[in-house]
């Protein structure tokens, strides 16, 4: 990429207005919190990532040679509860969406700035807490916290983890009600709700989920505490308490969970297929409200996760049935994208290499989660592998190649500098196919009957695992090189123009980096979203246009 | 130039990413509002749990709700109406520019509150002296179910009621607590003055959040004191 005219001397910008850690800690930019929490969600992906190293070099072979059965339980479930709680819940909207919210309605920005610096203090507390509970012995519950294992019969930290987690979970309602408040009432004038990006309509149903679903772990979580602190017994069997109850509590938030990790990345993708298949998006409406229709939904499925758990038959018909329903939202999203890009002018840059990536990883994911809502099929792969590769489709497959197509495509923006293309388009493919060859045996392996949460398997399975092991180093390859040459880049990156991809939106109107304050001058919003129409004849500014 | 105009120019309480005060009070009203529903959420998990306990021991939950003191209660309901109402005043003393009123009232508010936290300690420790907290010592033998003579409840669900009890009660109490942190604040803010017909925005935010922790009492009370009660 080339741009024709760039300044010589570096413009003020958020980045430069401060320096020294103070500058950082007690920041109320939401710009500067946003790469605050890109910082922290990126450790908590290493760890989380170093526990997944882990279980695959313990899955290389069937029998139970790396570690024990008591070591591979912690493993597993701290490696749920970090890339869960502490890095897919946190990435986008707290990343993403703290630096854009604003930027995209075009307001100074978030609502209540001193709120968004206390989240991510928030949010590091539950990091320390659960940093601490990995260093002096972990947890062995599984991520889902299933009493009465949890309350009576585990002996590790799981108290300490569910505080950590509680106290993360507030972080995650303060951004929710933040970007609530921010798109209600700081939109720019002629910024109205049918002209809001695609991104805004998916993080303000995101925030619809974590403001109404977060509360309700959090208090379920409380209990487990309290029961296996204080003996309370509200869950326990012994007493005529319910595990049930638990079950359906817990997955009434984190069922919904998934669609916070989702539904960003979503808005994304939508961002992302306008721009480089230079058309406005096909079926705004649809689309905007598919997030909405999604985030409703979501809340009345919670109970497929429970079917062979017990509940009654009318009741798994009833959740089956309704678990069907989020998959027209979801299609929705994707049969619209598919005709944004019928007679574009597609253009294959990294962020769009993504793209297609989460169109291919998230229709496979979400189509087997159609199997999985079936009641036959369901009964025979609950708790296999086909259920692990099932929602690593969806939460890595799509939410995380979502974020990264959007740490790509608005990098430039955030830096002020841009990556190599070739390098970026290079590590989309590599965990593009990293990803398939470490998930795609797992159908199989599921389906042929491997069980989750195993530390060792018949030989029968290994040439599969050996498989999905070897595709994880190739991941982890794939997830080093963007960090690499995104710091490689801040120093000897091009520095970028403001709208380096000539793309509709807000965001692209101001300077990169944007200034502290975000516009020079309030802007005013006489356009509908996704105007590429316009943009291709009259590009925003003379240095845009990019030499492809 | 009109008024509001000029109050916005000098209101050194506009923050800076707002264009107007009337856009701050918006946001700050919409933002306590969201959170109230947060909390809604937050609390609903246990009446959720009480709902499903309530149904199936419903029996053993009456003889345990009628160990309660309803009189204790009663006055604990009535004390948070009353500080409902001193809110109220409160809130229009500052609208107005009343500051005496204004001050008056938080601090009838305050007394109120910790009044409710007291009588709410005195039940506690009967509990303890009753054996009817939850845990190792818990003691709930030969109680009578409300309506069949020959029953006696079953010790393990009444537990279960207890313990519902505490983590519901407690985490009220909790937020009692808070609340009363933010009227000593509001307190001090109003004893300096900051609180003008103009800008009184935390004592209104204050104010709903008062309300709100009031209504989940309003609701707990007779769900918990009032379980198989005949006249």
């Amino acid at each position: 990429m080339a741009t024709a005219s760039i300044p010589t001397v570096e413009r003020e910008n958020y980045l430069n207005k401060h320096y020294g850690v103070g500058s950082w800690l007690f920041t109320t930019d939401h710009k500067r919190i946003a790469l605050l929490y890109l910082l922290s969600i990126t450790f908590f992906f290493f760890i989380g990532g170093f526990f997944a190293l882990l279980i695959r070099l313990e899955l290389l072979t069937p029998a139970g040679d790396l570690v024990q059965a008591d070591s591979y339980n912690k493993l597993f479930t701290m490696h749920g509860m970090v890339m869960v709680f502490f890095f897919l819940i946190p990435s986008i909207p707290a990343v993403l969406g703290n630096f854009l919210v604003p930027l995209m309605i075009g307001a100074k920005d978030l609502a209540f700035p001193k709120i968004n610096l206390l989240s991510w203090y928030l949010y590091i507390i539950g990091g320390v807490m659960m940093l601490h509970c990995m260093l002096t012995g972990g947890v062995d519950t599984g991520w889902t916290f299933y009493v009465p294992f949890s309350t009576a019969f585990s002996n590790t930290k799981v108290v300490e983890a569910g505080l950590a987690i509680f106290v993360a979970g507030f972080s995650s309602i303060l951004t929710g009600l933040n970007f609530v408040v921010t798109i209600h009432r700081l939109r720019a004038p002629g910024m109205s709700w049918s002209r809001l990006p695609l991104f805004i309509w998916a993080h303000y149903a995101t925030s619809i989920i974590q403001l109404l679903g977060t509360p309700v772990i959090a208090i379920t979580l409380v209990l487990v505490a309290a029961e296996r602190a204080l003996h309370l017994g509200i869950f326990d069997p012994k007493l005529g308490g319910d595990p049930l109850l638990f079950q359906h509590l817990f997955w009434f938030y984190s069922h919904p969970a998934v669609y916070i990790m989702i539904l960003p990345s979503m808005g994304i993708i939508s961002e992302i297929i306008a721009c480089f298949s230079r058309k406005r998006i096909f079926g705004y409406s649809f689309v905007a409200f598919s997030s909405i229709a999604i985030a409703v939904f979501g809340f009345l499925v919670w109970a497929h996760h429970m079917f062979v758990a017990g509940i009654s038959v009318y009741a798994a018909l009833v959740f089956s049935l309704l678990s069907y329903l989020v998959a027209v939202p979801s299609a929705v999203k994707v049969f619209n994208w598919t005709a944004t890009m019928y007679k574009g002018s597609i253009y294959y840059d990294a962020p769009m290499l993504y793209a297609f990536g989460f169109l291919g990883l998230f229709t496979v994911g979400g189509l087997t989660g159609l199997f999985l809502a079936a009641l036959g099929i369901d009964v025979h792969v609950t708790d296999t592998y086909f259920v692990i590769a099932h929602f690593h489709y969806i939460m890595v497959g799509g939410a995380v190649m979502g974020y990264l197509g959007g740490m790509h495509f608005w990098w430039p923006k955030i830096s002020g500098r841009l990556y190599p293309e070739g390098w970026a388009k290079l590590a989309a493919l590599i965990v593009f196919i990293g990803f398939n060859l470490t998930f795609f045996p797992q159908f199989i392996l599921g389906y042929i009957g491997m069980p989750r949460r195993y530390y060792q398997y018949p030989p029968e399975f290994q040439v599969l695992n050996v498989l999905s092991t070897a595709g994880a180093t190739i991941l982890g390859v794939g997830y080093l090189l963007p960090m690499v040459y995104f710091l490689w880049s801040m120093r000897y990156g091009k520095p970028a123009p403001d709208n380096p991809w000539n793309a509709a939106g807000l965001e692209w109107r101001t300077a990169s980096p944007p200034p502290t304050f975000n516009f020079d001058e309030e802007p005013v919003v006489t356009w509908e979203a996704y105007n590429y129409d316009e943009l291709n004849r009259f590009p925003v500014k003379e240095e845009t246009p990019v030499a492809r | 130039m009109p008024d509001s105009q000029l109050t916005a120019a000098h209101n050194p309480a506009l923050l800076h990413h707002f264009a107007e005060p009337q856009q701050q009070r918006d946001a700050a009203s919409l933002g306590t509002w969201v959170f109230l529903g947060t909390e809604i959420m937050f609390f609903g998990g246990l009446f959720c749990t009480y709902l499903v306990y309530r149904r199936g021991y419903f029996g053993d939950w009456g003889a345990a709700s009628k160990t309660l003191d309803v009189t204790l209660g009663a006055t604990n309901t009535a004390v948070l109406i009353c500080s409902s109402l001193t809110v109220v005043l409160a809130v229009w003393a500052a609208q107005t520019g009343r500051r005496r009123l204004l001050i008056g009232n938080l601090l009838a508010t305050l007394v109120l509150g910790t009044a409710f936290l007291g009588i709410k300690g005195i039940e506690y420790k009967e509990k303890f002296e009753k054996h009817h907290v939850p845990g190792a010592s818990f003691q709930f033998n030969n109680v009578m179910i409300p309506g069949h003579p020959d029953q006696y409840a079953n010790p393990s669900h009444a537990e279960i009621f207890f313990a519902l009890y505490f983590v519901m009660t407690g985490l009220h109490a909790l937020h009692m607590i808070v609340g009363i942190g933010i009227f000593i604040w509001l307190t001090v803010m109003a004893w300096k003055g900051r609180f003008t017909p103009e800008y009184n925005t935390p004592v209104e935010m204050g104010g709903l959040y008062w309300h709100f922790v009031d209504i989940i009492w309003i609701y707990l009370f007779p769900l918990l004191y009032l379980i198989d009660r005949h006249p």
